[in-house]
């Protein structure tokens, strides 16, 4: 065991205790909320960070998922943490049909086709679209998930279920990272052309890593919608897309760890901060500018990876 | 078809504005490739300047209505100008050599620092501009009374973009603008100093979309912090309709973004008028990349 895997386990132990620790149920409400931003951020981390492209509506697909499985729960009775493959499903679904025609757009164009579908997703629930979204008010009343008979409605019961769920994110882009699949993603970032010229078909594989991004979010959206009991449009408006993005690029884009920091620091560190609440976003932009002139990887950068039977020559790989 | 000349003049009024910001994107596309995010916050801050002046100095009362709205717009473009040259040293200089997507993020944290900062100066909440700053009777035109007012706003603007055009068609320092935006490397071997036309584009751009807030404040009658969000993407929307890096482009695509919203406004539906220019927009890059306009192609997907 290295000194990499002890601090690890250290971090693991020390959270998977929180709670009983310190049975402060704000605290843990606050951790709530990383959390779930952190499985946010690494569902659009594999977009921006791994595929380079540039997602600035990721709160669409958020909302797709979340008004998905709030639908199901009030309408049909479906118990919500059942809904979740499906309004992963239906995310996806959304994401596929939206994403086809504009994944092949430039850097700066794709940013602004990505606002522009999250702006119409989002007057699209305002408007009540077919009648099921419930306008401005939103949904209320969506029951609380039952896991095996118990019914979870306390913030630390809501801990376990979404930090449980955020271990299952972590583990999932990992093996994803590790994947052909990933590899490929990597290389259509650093230079798509090369890419499409060694056999990737790279329409392809920026589609599906977009699909899989939005099926992601599409889930979170489920257990927001379980934690909140009410969701409305104004959760999903173009500033949370924002957010999002900038725990990615602020933490480090493509890096797991870095995306976590990204979500402790945008989300956790403003509640330290109360008094300046207002002022917080003031620092976010700040920061998104300076970080882009000083340190424009992000404050945990992924490493370089080392394949083995691949000699690492001085200076590093060719 | 009364009500489709009212409508059509009041979506050129509110084109003119469209195309009044959108010139300031397409300008520092064209020179810089670079969608300047923070250009719909310079909008609103001319709309606040403009509000603070006229509170201050009460020029309308010195000057007469006209005189002194003039006054006003002119302080307020060129204070908005001098804040677009610092945006352009402080958020975009530092990475004129660093790759594409980071001057983007670049450009994102700078609009969010900027609205942030006119909303901890102003407050959250709806201003209003004073009411009857400059007379607003109806004259008849085919038949149809429009407000003084929208007629005003639309002539000013196209007074305004005839200047520019003016400008960069028949200067030596347009002809350099021209020449930066086609090859910045081309141009520098031809002697023009292309930091010197980065700096002009983000006076002229700033000072246009401060011009067209001031307009909006005493059009509207009420400013918010946000507004500069929406109107930059709709700005945005018609300079990609027009082709962006086209000035002439970006005058037609404004005008025709407004009179598109307001006949969809009128014909459709007022709850989904933000979403048509949505729509516009990514129906326009599906088809037509390049724009109406638009001709370089090359480098642009």
């Amino acid at each position: 065991m290295n000194q990499k895997h002890v601090i690890l386990s250290i971090l693991l132990a020390f959270f998977a205790c929180f709670p009983v620790l310190f049975d402060n149920p704000y605290w843990i409400g606050v951790l709530n909320d990383i959390w779930l931003y952190a499985i946010l951020g690494l569902s659009l981390n594999w977009i921006v960070g791994h595929t380079g492209l540039f997602n600035l509506g990721h709160a669409a697909y958020y909302a797709v998922g979340a008004y998905t499985a709030a639908i199901l729960a009030t309408r049909y009775n479906v118990p919500i943490l059942w809904a979740m493959p499906l309004s992963g499903l239906a995310a996806g679904l959304f994401a596929l049909i939206v994403a086809r025609p504009i994944i092949h757009l430039r850097g700066d164009y794709l940013a602004i086709v990505t606002i522009g579908v999250g702006e119409i997703v989002r007057i699209a629930l305002e408007n009540d679209v077919f009648g099921l979204t419930g306008g401005s008010n939103g949904i209320f009343g969506i029951p609380r998930p039952e896991f095996f008979d118990i019914r979870i409605r306390r913030p630390w019961q809501f801990y376990y279920l979404i930090g449980g769920f955020l271990l299952l994110t972590i583990w999932f882009f990992y093996r994803l990272e590790q994947s052909r699949f990933g590899r490929a993603l990597n290389y259509i970032k650093e230079d798509d052309t090369a890419a499409e010229g060694s056999g990737i078909p790279t329409a392809y594989y920026k589609l599906a890593a977009f699909v899989i991004g939005a099926v992601w979010a599409g889930m979170a959206g489920t257990l927001f919608a379980a934690k909140m009991s009410t969701i409305s449009p104004g959760s999903f408006n173009f500033w949370e897309s924002v957010l999002v993005f900038a725990i990615v690029i602020l933490g480090g884009a493509g890096s797991i760890p870095g995306v976590i920091l990204g979500a402790f620091l945008l989300v956790g560190l403003p509640e330290i901060f109360r008094n300046f609440a207002d002022a917080r976003m003031l620092f976010f932009g700040a920061a998104m500018v300076l970080m882009m002139i000083f340190r424009n990887k992000g404050l945990l950068p992924p490493l370089v990876r080392k394949y083995a039977g691949v000699v690492r020559k001085r200076g590093g790989l060719a | 078809m009364d009500f489709f000349l009212q409508q059509l003049f009041n979506g050129l009024a509110v084109g003119g504005i469209y195309a009044l910001v959108a010139l300031g994107y397409t300008m520092v596309y064209g020179v810089m490739k670079l969608m300047n995010f923070a250009h719909g916050e310079l909008f609103t801050m001319g709309a606040y300047l403009g509000l603070t002046f006229l509170g201050v100095f009460a020029f309308t009362e010195l000057l007469g209505p006209f005189l002194g709205v003039l006054v006003l717009i002119l302080l307020v473009m060129g204070l908005v100008a001098l804040v677009g040259v610092l945006l352009e040293r402080a958020a975009y200089r530092p990475l004129r050599s660093s790759p594409r997507l980071s001057a983007i993020v670049s450009a994102l944290g700078a609009s969010i620092f900027l609205q942030n900062a006119i909303m901890l100066v102003y407050g959250a909440r709806f201003q209003v501009y004073p009411h009857g700053i400059l007379p607003n009777m109806p004259i008849s035109i085919l038949g149809v009374d429009i407000p003084l007012l929208r007629i005003l706003l639309f002539l000013v603007s196209i007074l305004m973009m005839a200047g520019l055009f003016f400008f960069v068609q028949k200067t030596r320092m347009g002809t350099a603008i021209r020449a930066a935006a086609i090859d910045q490397d081309a141009a520098r071997l031809m002697g023009i100093n292309v930091d010197r036309v980065i700096q002009i584009v983000f006076l002229i751009g700033p000072a246009l979309g401060a011009a067209a807030g001031v307009m909006v404040g005493i059009y509207y009658g009420q400013i918010n912090f946000t507004m500069g969000w929406v109107f930059g993407l709709k700005a945005f929307t018609a300079a990609i309709i027009g082709g962006i890096g086209n000035i002439p482009g970006a005058m037609l695509g404004g005008l025709l973004l407004g009179v598109l919203e307001a006949m969809g406004a009128a014909y459709i539906s007022t709850a989904w008028k933000d979403a048509i220019a949505f729509a516009v927009l990514i129906l326009i890059l599906l088809v037509r990349p390049r724009g109406i306009l638009g001709e370089r192609v090359a480098d642009k997907l």
